[in-house]
């Protein structure tokens, strides 16, 4: 295995009321695109921004190359928070062209406007983009050094679908240029279709992690049977059956797919509505963490 | 280092240029306070009389004028000093009453005029000396006054918002990011803000200049020297209020704090020369003082390097004092 490009060891972040990263270890070899994954307050933006070396950890320490965070850190990193504003009145040329000159090397402006599919946009007032043409840009600041590691930090949140799904193609573009990509998303979909590994965090903790089909085989043997909330009467749920309750449906888990149609079919349950499908990181995601996001 | 403060320097000026509302303000302001100052100082004279007796105190009893009303008689036992004083307009006539007596007067001061009237009246034998030295008018006097005030706003609040505005929407935060350390941003900041400040002043030095005509004795370079000086050391105090702070209310209140005693005690508008002790003490912490007693020196009195060298080395450390403390006290994002 190859030497990692980031290890996260022990990493612990304390506020006076609460304690957002209760000891994380982790590593990253390089370019494997990394998803840390988990509902709000889970700890994810504290333990990027302690490895992007914007948030001193209470205790713990990131190691970049097996050295501490330096100065070549800083040159060899590329950045997307969750949310950044630009400089106003300025251009995406100038923009980008801004954060190209504190970097002693990287890409022209124009192949960042390249890569970046933002080469109409370029005279445009930044303050005029759409979400969409914001994140893109956004994702160009971060590229402007060409950085050996690129942070992510819920990068498509708000988007429209659309937009997001130009947004996973950039990324999996930059993914093919063998850069390491560290990813924190809400979106499962996203993190299975990026992410070579991840890991879900809950209460400031890893809580389960590897690559997302692994994790999926580890968890569940079973299928997924999901129902309209309507077509699933009182009676039913007295069934022996791994009934899961979320906001609009029903989820029964089971290894017996015909044992339990013939069960609901016995207690009238209309089928009409049935959806079988195999188990995504978004119910393993539930599974570990819990139905309800926490504030 | 170089290439990257230039860089963060150059989006910063387009950002500040772009800015029409702001630049036009900016503009705006101190020619509309040149005009505003010329209404309200430019009418008839005050009531009051201010006369410069040379003595070491005031005796009523010694002579008839100066029993005079509505005369304020301040003892002012320098010649020199109260003939300097008798060519800027903050004395209206000097006079030594021993015997011969003999009085000053500025030809170019309509309260001089009267008061010499007044003195003859009370003591007709009283022998006119010649004044030496150009007259300087009031508006001479004011003129540094107004360049000074409008490098304090533009120094201060100019820098302060924009720092505080860049920190609360995340931009600081993702230069934090970057290789770009607290000094060079702090540096680029103050570098950026001094050549829109010396542009503006030029304008108004030349425009003011051209349209009022005001009395220059000294040299420019060194008044330029001065002036750019004095922006630093403003600069700077402005970058260390909003090193930390993360509300415009907040930078505000600290800024007006900052803004109303110097605009009140550094002498803007009117001469401290005859407060008590301590509030000229206080006064001379000010920045703005120091700059605008070196600036009316060399303006006014044609003084040269040495003898505004003072006013020179305490802005150069005081401009250190506070760039150090902000660079140490910045915080890149809100806590």
């Amino acid at each position: 295995m190859s030497t990692p490009i980031l290890e996260v060891r022990d990493l612990v972040k304390q506020y006076p009321a609460t304690t957002a990263v209760a000891g994380v270890s982790f590593s990253v070899p390089p370019g494997m695109c990394f998803g840390l994954l988990g509902p709000n307050g889970a700890g994810k933006t504290t333990t990027i921004e302690i490895m992007e070396g914007i948030l001193p950890a209470t205790s713990g320490e990131v190691r970049y190359r097996g050295e501490a965070q330096g100065p070549r850190f800083r040159e060899e990193a590329g950045i997307l928070f969750q949310k950044t504003a630009l400089q106003d009145f300025l251009t995406v040329r100038q923009s980008i062209a801004l954060f190209r000159g504190l970097y002693s090397s990287g890409l022209s402006v124009d192949e960042v406007l390249k890569v970046c599919a933002l080469e109409a946009l370029a005279g445009r007032d930044s303050r005029k983009l759409s979400g969409g043409q914001q994140q893109r840009l956004l994702l160009a600041i971060a590229l402007v050094n060409d950085p050996a590691v690129l942070f992510l930090d819920e990068p498509t949140t708000g988007l429209d679908p659309q937009a997001r799904r130009n947004f996973w193609e950039l990324v999996q573009s930059i993914k093919a240029r063998h850069k390491t990509i560290i990813l924190t998303t809400h979106y499962m979909e996203e993190a299975e279709l990026l992410c070579d590994e991840v890991a879900i965090m809950d209460r400031g903790r890893i809580v389960a992690q590897g690559p997302p089909q692994r994790l999926l085989r580890e968890h569940f043997a079973e299928v997924l049977l999901e129902l309209p909330r309507q077509d699933f009467p009182q009676a039913a749920r007295a069934l022996p059956l791994k009934v899961l309750e979320a906001s609009d449906r029903i989820e029964i888990t089971t290894q017996d797919l015909e044992g339990t149609l013939r069960t609901l079919l016995a207690a009238h349950v209309p089928l009409t509505n049935l959806r079988i499908r195999p188990a995504n990181l978004e119910d393993l995601f539930l599974a570990l963490t819990g139905k309800e996001l926490r504030p | 280092m170089i290439r990257r403060l230039l860089s963060v320097w150059h989006a910063r000026n387009l950002e500040f240029l772009r800015d029409r509302g702001t630049l036009l303000f900016t503009l705006f302001l101190p020619i509309a306070l040149v005009v505003g100052m010329g209404f309200v100082f430019g009418g008839p004279p005050r009531p009051l009389f201010k006369v410069g007796v040379l003595a070491e105190r005031i005796d009523k009893g010694s002579h008839p004028f100066l029993r005079e009303q509505y005369m304020e008689f301040v003892a002012t036992p320098d010649e020199t000093a109260a003939l300097r004083k008798l060519t800027h307009q903050t004395l209206d006539l000097v006079v030594d009453l021993r015997s011969p007596a003999r009085y000053w007067v500025n030809t170019d001061s309509p309260k001089g005029y009267i008061v010499e009237k007044l003195l003859l009246a009370a003591a007709p034998d009283a022998q006119r000396q010649p004044v030496t030295g150009v007259a300087v008018r009031f508006v001479d006097w004011l003129f540094p006054g107004i360049l000074g005030m409008n490098l304090m706003f533009s120094c201060l609040f100019g820098v302060g918002y924009v720092v505080v505005r860049y920190r609360k929407s995340g931009f600081l935060k993702r230069l934090h990011a970057t290789p770009l350390s607290a000094f060079e941003f702090l540096g680029a900041q103050v570098l950026s803000r001094l050549a829109i400040i010396l542009t503006v002043t030029t304008i108004l030095y030349v425009g003011i200049g051209t349209i009022i005509g005001f009395h220059s004795a000294g040299n420019v370079a060194l008044l330029a020297l001065l002036l750019v000086m004095g922006a630093l050391s403003l600069i700077a105090l402005g970058l260390t209020v909003a090193a930390r702070f993360s509300s415009e209310e907040l930078v505000g209140g600290v800024l007006n704090v900052l803004t109303w005693p110097m605009m009140l005690l550094s002498g803007v508008w009117f001469s401290l020369e005859d407060s008590p002790r301590w509030v000229q003490w206080v006064a001379h912490v000010f920045p703005l003082t120091q700059v605008l007693d070196a600036a009316r020196a060399v303006m006014l009195d044609g003084a040269g390097l040495a003898q505004i060298a003072p006013q020179l080395l305490y802005l150069a450390a005081t401009t250190l004092a506070f760039l150090a403390f902000g660079a140490w006290s910045f915080r890149w994002r809100i806590d």
